[in-house]
């Protein structure tokens, strides 16, 4: 598999190390149930998924990446950084 | 044997190689099947289940029958398929899979017992006892079933692996291959073209046949000289695709050193024995040609039937007769070309059998039409077969029979993605669905186009679309004209009839076999497959898989695309795990990282320890000392009355500047750090979002806006992945930025009463007073050299850490050490630091093994109620909270036995040591000199509630059960007067 590090260009997947689902951070007054889904539940879509990839062999920066999890088509890449996954500060 | 003057080997050196031990001779050029062939010998093996004797079949990697072993000792390679090994002078190979030879082999027996050795016949015979399955029979089928065997030595061999990137990857140098190189390099694409075989040209190196009206051989030798001019070209023989991946991605073996004898010389100065390459292809031209088939007849599996290509194939390319009397069996056109060459080249043929009524005549041959092989007679050569037609049986003597059933076009790379390919009823063949892996395109025979012209049209046509996806302007060449004859088929999988008729020729699978599978309900090709072990042999069915499946459709009375294909699996050729793992064994896999005091420590006799990659001193041997606790013992005491100094360079160490330094550190420590003042170092510790302990360690404010993290040794990757998480994704807008320097300081700790005098010595400027109290940093210089002292305590005595740039460590550490001991004091290592901790109750990853919190670690008191940290939501969860959970405690030995260990479970003395009563486990141990015994720590259940209660601590893997005391986990100054000075 390849993805497009929006910095340094196509790599092969090695070079990243997978994160999970890329989600957005509950609020800290968020009640537990809201919490418990962003730790613990995952939804398991065979299609496209949000997911955080970080270029530990490159660049290290944060990448969301979209991805088919059915094909491994990767639909889009942009840094974590424009992704708003830190919530309302 | 050979014809003199024919093939392209005519004319070449000659080489000597043995078979079993038989010195021979072959030429440069030959594979190890030609030159058997050449020397009239055609039984090469023995079949994996009835031990039948075999002989070549095919002249490519697809080969069932003729796996040989090459050399011996650390260097024996099994399974090697004599149709792909190239010939060399001093090549041993020998026959596998037979005792006490391939002549006379005792496990033949099998065969006679054939009709208990069917399909399920495991599964049925071998049920009961079950006892006797592991002792006996286990043991029993595995020595008299399989191929070659393992020398079970190291392997010494060389692997490479490689990296490649091209806008074009070419895979086969057929016509088509040859066409789509040629279109695609002329217009100025980056192409990479892979051959298998050791020479290029495919079929055309095989077949007698014209383009452009020249020979086809001038035609690839002039197609070759063009493209080895191009630039933009790069040619690889001997290289084997191996998988299709994701994103264009291609993983192929390049076998480097195969061809030539291995230099036994010392390791490193012989070539590689195989290259792995990684390819990244923008595009993909597949021209892997076609697979040919053979039909099932009864003893369809004697040495001299071999297929008709393969065949075509030693008589044009290396000049081989396969035998001085040759029959045909076929049901298609393309076999009557053997039959012709034969026939040119003045080999004897006595008839060509064609199923079709409609075969076509020939003045060269006898053809009898409608008429089947239907069994075959001899031993260890073919003698005779048996034809049928409406005229009845008749025998034909023989000693070599060719065979085809038609040709199945390699679809394997384009099934890898997990598409099927589709059926074409006309070509009676499964044909690559298109797309079916994204940017590929499959030409020629490998598409079903088996004429010479539609593979040259398919390669141009598919380059030209592909030039034209590049924004590339494809050159103006005319197409070349060659031979486009029409492909004619008619069905035939299996000849009805008595008997073992082969499908799988190297699992040794039947027709019957099959047919049984199907009866016991064994009908999905999934089901069918893994019940006969159909297609699971090395060569993975390439031959076989089809008509296989044929037969089931025909006896579940489905069609074949109904009945389907089993799934297509990289490699498509054995691959080594060698050349997999190329680069990454021993140091490879594990590279060494060594502290810049590691020469010193070595110098003194140091045991080291592996802690992840790096090696740290364990303990330092004074001469006398016997056994490491000695040794431990002392360095623990030199730190306790008088000085010690230990590298622990390998805590991770993380440069963080900028305006937003202290809100980083807010939030991912559970406490405050923006409170921190200048020049002091605070202790921390961080949570994962589920409210767990990740890390702990201190860190150090050197500037308004400047920090020095140290995290533990183990979590330095993690911490530093976690960091940038948090500060790219969660808070990209603070200003912060931060970077590994674990690897620029060496950084030593002094610690004990003697400490600061041994540093005072050392410092340009003495530390005097009150200026450096505990938890001060800041920087010091140290002859000169600009470096950084920290006044922290992993050990509970008056501490320091001193750092200065790595080049300075081994200087540094040899000068803290002849300092060190002028005051009594010395190095110490990894165990007595371990001790020293234990004794305050220090954690490390013993203890934050991922399941603990910080109330479990009695650092509750930790988590700041003033702001939010990482962590903080989940850290107050119920459970998390539970007083019923295991706490964190000290263990002290009573009673007789006075033994601990780390991983002992803890239990109430009255109860039954089982698992529903445990209490809880050891996590750290050491023995502590300055006690006399050894203690613990570890997590008990409401340990908090339970000081100086008796546990039983059991360790049924040691043999341990001790009764134990449960105390603080702090058994060393616990108001801390020592380490404040």
């Amino acid at each position: 598999m390849r993805i497009t590090c929006p910095l340094c260009g196509e790599r092969d997947r090695r070079e990243f190390y997978y994160k999970g689902a890329a989600l957005v951070r509950p609020a800290e007054e968020a009640d537990l149930a809201q919490w418990d889904a962003y730790v613990n539940l995952r939804d398991n879509p065979a299609g496209p998924l949000a997911e955080l990839w970080y270029h530990e062999m490159g660049c290290g920066s944060w990448l969301t990446v979209t991805r088919n999890t059915a094909s491994h088509e990767i639909l889009h890449v942009e840094l974590a950084s424009g992704s708003g996954l830190g919530g309302t500060p | 044997m050979r014809i003199a003057g024919k093939g392209l080997t005519a004319g070449a050196k000659t080489v000597s190689f043995s078979f079993n031990g038989r010195q021979l001779m072959g030429l440069e050029g030959d594979t190890l099947a030609s030159a058997l062939l050449a020397n009239d010998i055609h039984l090469v093996g023995r079949s994996f289940k009835y031990h039948r004797p075999r002989g070549v079949l095919t002249a490519g990697s697809e080969e069932p029958n003729a796996l040989v072993t090459l050399g011996s000792g650390a260097l024996q390679d099994p399974n090697v398929r004599a149709t792909t090994q190239e010939l060399f002078d001093g090549l041993q190979a020998r026959s596998q899979n037979c005792w006490p030879s391939v002549e006379h082999d005792v496990m033949a027996v099998n065969n006679l017992a054939a009709p208990f050795f069917g399909a399920g016949f495991y599964y049925k015979t071998f049920m009961w006892p079950a006892a006797m399955w592991e002792k006996l029979y286990e043991p029993m089928i595995r020595r008299a079933a399989g191929l070659g065997a393992l020398s079970g030595e190291a392997d010494t061999d060389l692997y490479e692996k490689a990296y490649a990137f091209c806008d074009v990857l070419v895979v086969g140098s057929g016509p088509a291959g040859l066409m789509a190189a040629l279109t695609a390099g002329r217009a100025g694409a980056d192409v990479l073209l892979l051959e298998e075989d050791s020479r290029m040209g495919g079929r055309l190196l095989v077949e007698q046949e014209e383009i452009d009206g020249m020979p086809a051989l001038d035609w690839v030798d002039a197609a070759l000289s063009e493209l080895e001019a191009m630039e933009n070209v790069r040619l690889m023989c001997r290289t084997s695709v191996s998988g299709a991946y994701d994103q264009g991605t291609y993983g192929a073996l390049e076998r480097v050193g195969h061809h030539e004898l291995r230099q036994h010389s010392l390791k490193g100065s012989h070539r590689p024995r195989e290259c792995f390459w990684r390819i990244a292809a923008k595009h993909c031209v597949l021209a892997a040609g076609a697979i040919e088939r053979p039909i099932g007849f009864r003893n369809n599996d004697r040495p001299g039937v071999m297929m008709a290509g393969a065949v075509r194939a030693y008589l044009n390319r290396w000049g081989v007769a396969p035998g001085e009397r040759v029959t045909l069996f076929t049901n298609n056109d393309d076999a009557h070309r053997t039959a012709r060459d034969l026939v040119e080249a003045g080999v004897h043929l006595a008839a060509v059998i064609d199923s079709r009524h409609d075969a076509p005549d020939s003045d060269l041959y006898t053809v009898i039409k409608g008429a089947q092989v239907c069994d075959t007679g001899g031993g260890k050569r073919l003698e005779s077969i048996t034809v049928r037609s409406v005229r009845g049986e008749e025998k034909i003597q023989t000693d070599c029979l060719v065979m085809s059933g038609g040709w199945n076009p390699s679809v394997h790379l384009t099934c890898h993605l997990n598409a099927r390919p589709s059926w074409r009823r006309d070509l009676l063949a499964f044909v690559p669905t298109p797309e079916a892996v994204p940017g590929m395109r499959a030409v020629g025979a490998c598409n079903g186009s088996f004429s010479t012209q539609g593979a040259l049209q398919e390669g141009a046509a598919a380059a030209s679309a592909i030039l034209q996806e590049l924004e590339l302007q494809a050159k103006d060449c005319a197409l070349p004209v060659a031979d486009d004859s029409p492909y004619r088929i008619a069905p035939l999988w299996a000849v009805p009839g008595k008997g073992r008729a082969w499908l799988d020729f190297q699992n040794d699978v039947t027709v019957k076999d099959v047919t049984q599978a199907a009866t016991e309900n064994f009908r999905s090709v999934e089901h069918m497959k893994r019940y006969t072990t159909q297609g699971m042999a090395t060569d993975q069915g390439k031959n076989s898989n089809v008509a296989a499946l044929a037969v089931l459709a025909d006896v579940t009375g489905r069609s074949i695309p109904e009945t389907g294909t089993t799934t297509f699996r990289p490699p498509f050729v054995p691959v080594a795990l060698g050349a997999l793992g190329a680069g990454a064994a021993d140091q490879g896999f594990k590279p060494q990282r060594y502290l810049t005091s590691h020469a010193a420590a070595e110098e003194r006799g140091a045991s080291q320890l592996e802690v992840g990659l790096w090696y740290r001193a364990a303990y330092f041997p004074k001469p006398g000392e016997s056994n490491w606790r000695q040794s431990c013992d002392r360095e623990v005491i030199y730190v306790r009355n008088a000085v010690g100094v230990c590298d622990v360079s390998t805590l991770g160490k993380i440069d963080i500047q900028g305006p937003d330094a202290a809100k980083l550190l807010d939030f991912v420590y559970t406490n405050t750090f923006s409170t921190l003042k200048l020049g002091r170092v605070r202790y921390g510790l961080m949570l994962r979002e589920d409210g767990f302990v990740m890390d702990d360690g201190t860190c150090a404010r050197l500037g308004d806006s400047h920090y020095v993290m140290t995290t533990t040794t183990a979590a330095a990757g993690e911490v530093m992945a976690h960091l940038e998480f948090v500060a790219q994704a969660l808070h990209p807008e603070w200003d912060v930025r931060f970077t590994s320097v674990t690897e620029q300081w060496a950084q030593f700790a002094v610690a004990g009463p003697k400490s600061r005098e041994l540093l005072n010595g050392l410092l340009d400027a003495p530390i005097e007073g009150d200026a450096w109290p505990f938890m001060a940093c800041g920087a010091v210089s140290v002859m000169g050299v600009e470096g950084r002292l920290f006044r922290i305590s992993f050990s509970g005595e008056e501490a320091y850490e001193l750092a200065l740039p790595a080049s300075y460590g081994d200087s540094l550490f040899r000068t803290l050490l002849s300092r060190a001991e002028a005051l009594g004091g010395g190095a110490y290592g990894m165990e007595a630091l371990n001790v020293l901790r234990i004794e305050k109750g220090f954690i490390t990853h013993a203890e934050i093994n991922g399941t603990v919190n910080a109330h479990d670690l009695g650092m509750k008191g930790m988590l700041s109620k003033k702001k939010a940290f990482v962590g903080q939501a989940m850290a107050h969860r119920p459970g998390l909270v539970d007083e019923d959970r295991q706490q964190m405690v000290g263990l002290k030995p009573i009673g007789a036995v006075k033994e601990l260990s780390a991983g002992a479970h803890l239990f109430n003395p009255e109860d039954p040591v089982e698992r529903i009563h445990d209490q809880g486990y050891v996590t750290s141990v050491g023995f502590s000199p300055l006690m006399g015994h050894m203690i613990g720590l570890g997590f008990l259940k409401r340990g908090l509630t339970r000081i100086g209660d008796e546990v039983r601590l059991v360790d049924h893997m040691r043999g341990i059960d001790t009764l134990c005391e449960v105390v603080e986990p702090v058994f060393y100054d616990p108001e801390g007067e020592k380490l404040r000075g």
